[in-house]
């Protein structure tokens, strides 16, 4: 459960959010969706607890990020934005490395990785040095080192970026497995239809403001279009910047 | 050691057993090319030495048919005696040209001078712009004085007159220096090789840990673990401290088997570097690890990509010099005070070992405490920096 209370944030001059405020609950996929520079990395970036807010609450499980950062960390699992892993370890280390930091370890650890590496299909690399993985083979590495602790709530920042067409159907019914485990999914994405797709509630962002959230029926609804291309279009007030 | 402290250090140092940049830095160009430097020099710069006094001195003479005796003196005593220009003019010229060294002139009426008893002229012609030159006109000079006065000394008795009434004087040389006291003029530098050596072997560490991983993305996933920031970085700069110290240790080693090849014995000094001084060194340096570590985090954690931090690191391995340049300028005496000074502090207990003299337990505690404090601040200064958003890049 993710609560995300008239959040603000600047950079400089930059105001980067602007009031932000939103639910993701348990049991379903949220998707913030926006265009580049819309405040969606940064939202995100304050819930996983790397940057502070300058206004506002940022809540995960009832603990507030700014306040109990240890207790939010404790409780999500993160992809973040072109995430980088550890040249030198294998697949395997690198997913187990941070099974570790979560407390896992011996045969505990050891199934769970199995588990993933075979959920995410990376059984084929995963005793490889993770020096000369493809974008798709990091993107796996890098979403099972996120999960390998079965975290409540999941956040992922452009997760689909660089992943082929397969790897992207793969990734989907991921999503939709932690959604019936009852997990609290929140991904960011700036193509539509992915999000269409995928999501039970979309938060629609645009220069730092929440400018239309709901299901995809309400925010139809709500621009009073009976196509949700043109819903995000309108809502957004232009298409720059959306896929 | 608390469960995520102990994960962070132990993948940094697999992570890095891997790396060979770290490899090559932490086992082979430290450890033991410096001391493989510095012995080869030495044996070369003492080669050289031994193998000038064994050479003959090349000395040109004109007019050496007017005396002798003393040309048979000079030829008795290591001297080759060469034909020189025909005239002084001539003689001039060639020294100026750097053909030769020195050359001798002896002078028309030098025999009569000579025979009459009288102070007999004679010219020795050097360049003293010639910095090559120099040792060789000591040399002949050296000889000159001595022949004259050998045979001064002869006119006397031949005259019935006691010699030692011209010698009020018994000049005796005392050198209370020891064998391995001397050695410390050539060993001294020894500790800066030491301790650049010993930082080389965390440099990649210390880099690949801060810049390098915000530059690959590591970071910030790693930033969500439930870890404090603080738990990471002291993590890492133990990892770091771990191959300082694997470096230090094998530098010390390499440096040990390395003396016993360089013939100090010829220049009358004995290298006290033995197995138990080389232990003695270890523990008095191993303060200085952390310190080593964490200065070189924090310098890291202030630049934004791995070359920017490889570019101020290299400026780094310069700093624990600086206090021991500034302690020989001055020719600073060691002192308690001294002992607070973290580098230099290691580099006199470390020349006190070499010169085989007791080390004073105090003076061993202020140089690792301060040392070790300067270390934990640096190491807080790291975890700040940690803490904040512009560490993400």
């Amino acid at each position: 459960m993710i609560e995300v209370r008239a959040l603000s944030k600047s950079f400089g001059a930059v105001r980067a959010l602007d009031g932000v405020s939103f639910t993701a609950s348990d049991g379903r996929i949220t998707g913030l969706l926006g265009p580049n520079g819309a405040g969606k990395s940064t939202t995100l970036r304050i819930l996983y607890t790397v940057l502070e807010p300058a206004a506002g609450s940022a809540r995960v499980d009832g603990f507030d990020a700014a306040e109990t950062p240890l207790e939010v960390r404790r409780r999500i699992g993160v992809l973040p934005h072109g995430a980088g892993l550890y040249p030198n370890l294998t697949a395997r280390e690198n997913i187990a490395y941070f099974g570790r930091m979560h407390g896992l370890s011996g045969q505990e650890l050891d199934s769970r990785v199995d588990a993933l590496a075979d959920l995410l299909d990376l059984r084929e690399f995963a005793d490889r040095r993770a020096r000369g993985f493809s974008q798709g083979q990091r993107t796996k590495t890098a979403l099972a080192r996120a999960l390998v602790h079965e975290p409540q709530n999941v956040l992922l920042d452009e997760p689909s970026n660089g992943l082929d067409v397969m790897a992207t159907r793969s990734l989907r019914e991921l999503i939709r497995r932690l959604r019936e485990a009852g997990k609290c999914v929140l991904f960011s994405s700036h193509v539509m239809q992915e999000v269409a797709a995928l999501c039970d509630d979309i938060v629609i962002i645009a220069h730092g403001r929440v400018v239309a959230s709901g299901t995809p029926d309400a925010i139809r609804a709500q621009a009073g279009e009976a196509n949700l291309e043109e819903a995000f279009v309108k809502a957004i007030g232009s298409a720059e910047g959306l896929e | 050691m608390r469960a995520p402290l102990l994960t962070v250090f132990r993948k940094e140092v697999v992570d890095n057993l891997r790396d060979r940049r770290t490899l090559y830095s932490a086992l082979l160009f430290g450890p033991l090319f410096g001391p493989l430097l510095f012995a080869g020099l030495i044996s070369f710069m003492l080669s050289e030495t031994v193998a000038e006094l064994d050479e003959p001195l090349e000395l040109p003479v004109l007019g050496a048919e007017q005396a002798p005796n003393l040309i048979a003196y000079l030829k008795a005593n290591g001297t080759d005696i060469l034909q020189a220009a025909n005239d002084r003019a001539g003689v001039e010229a060639a020294i100026k040209a750097g053909e030769h060294a020195v050359a001798l002139i002896i002078p028309e009426g030098f025999a009569a001078a000579w025979n009459a008893g009288a102070p007999a002229a004679i010219a020795l012609v050097s360049d003293s712009s010639s910095s090559r030159a120099a040792k060789d006109v000591v040399r002949a000079g050296a000889l000159l004085e001595t022949y004259s006065t050998q045979v001064g000394l002869l006119r006397l008795q031949a005259r019935g007159v006691d010699w030692t009434t011209v010698k009020p004087l018994a000049l005796q040389n005392v050198d209370v220096s020891t064998p391995a006291g001397r050695s410390v003029l050539v060993l001294g530098m020894m500790t800066y090789f030491v301790l650049f050596a010993m930082l080389m072997g965390g440099m990649y560490l210390a880099i690949d840990t801060t810049a390098g991983e915000r530059e690959r993305g590591s970071l910030e996933p790693l930033l969500t673990l439930p870890a404090t920031r603080a738990t990471l970085i002291v993590g890492k700069i133990l990892a770091t401290c771990f191959y300082m110290a694997f470096s230090l240790a094998l530098t010390l080693f390499a440096f040990a088997v390395s003396l016993r090849f360089v013939p100090l014995k010829e220049l009358g000094m004995v290298a006290n570097f033995g197995p138990a001084v080389a232990v003695g060194a270890f523990f008095v340096l191993l303060p200085f690890v952390p310190l080593g570590a964490a200065l070189m985090t924090v310098v890291a954690s202030f630049t934004k990509s791995y070359k920017e931090a490889q570019t101020w690191l290299s400026v780094v391995l310069l700093v624990p010099t600086l206090p021991i340049i500034v302690a020989a300028v001055f020719t600073l005496k060691p002192s308690l005070a001294l002992m607070a000074v973290p580098s230099l502090s290691q580099h006199l207990l470390v020349t006190d070992l070499i010169k085989n003299e007791p080390i004073d337990p105090l003076w061993f505690a202020v140089s690792a405490t301060s040392t070790l404090l300067l270390g934990a601040a640096l190491g807080w200064l790291a975890a700040r920096l940690y803490r904040r958003e512009g560490i993400l890049g």
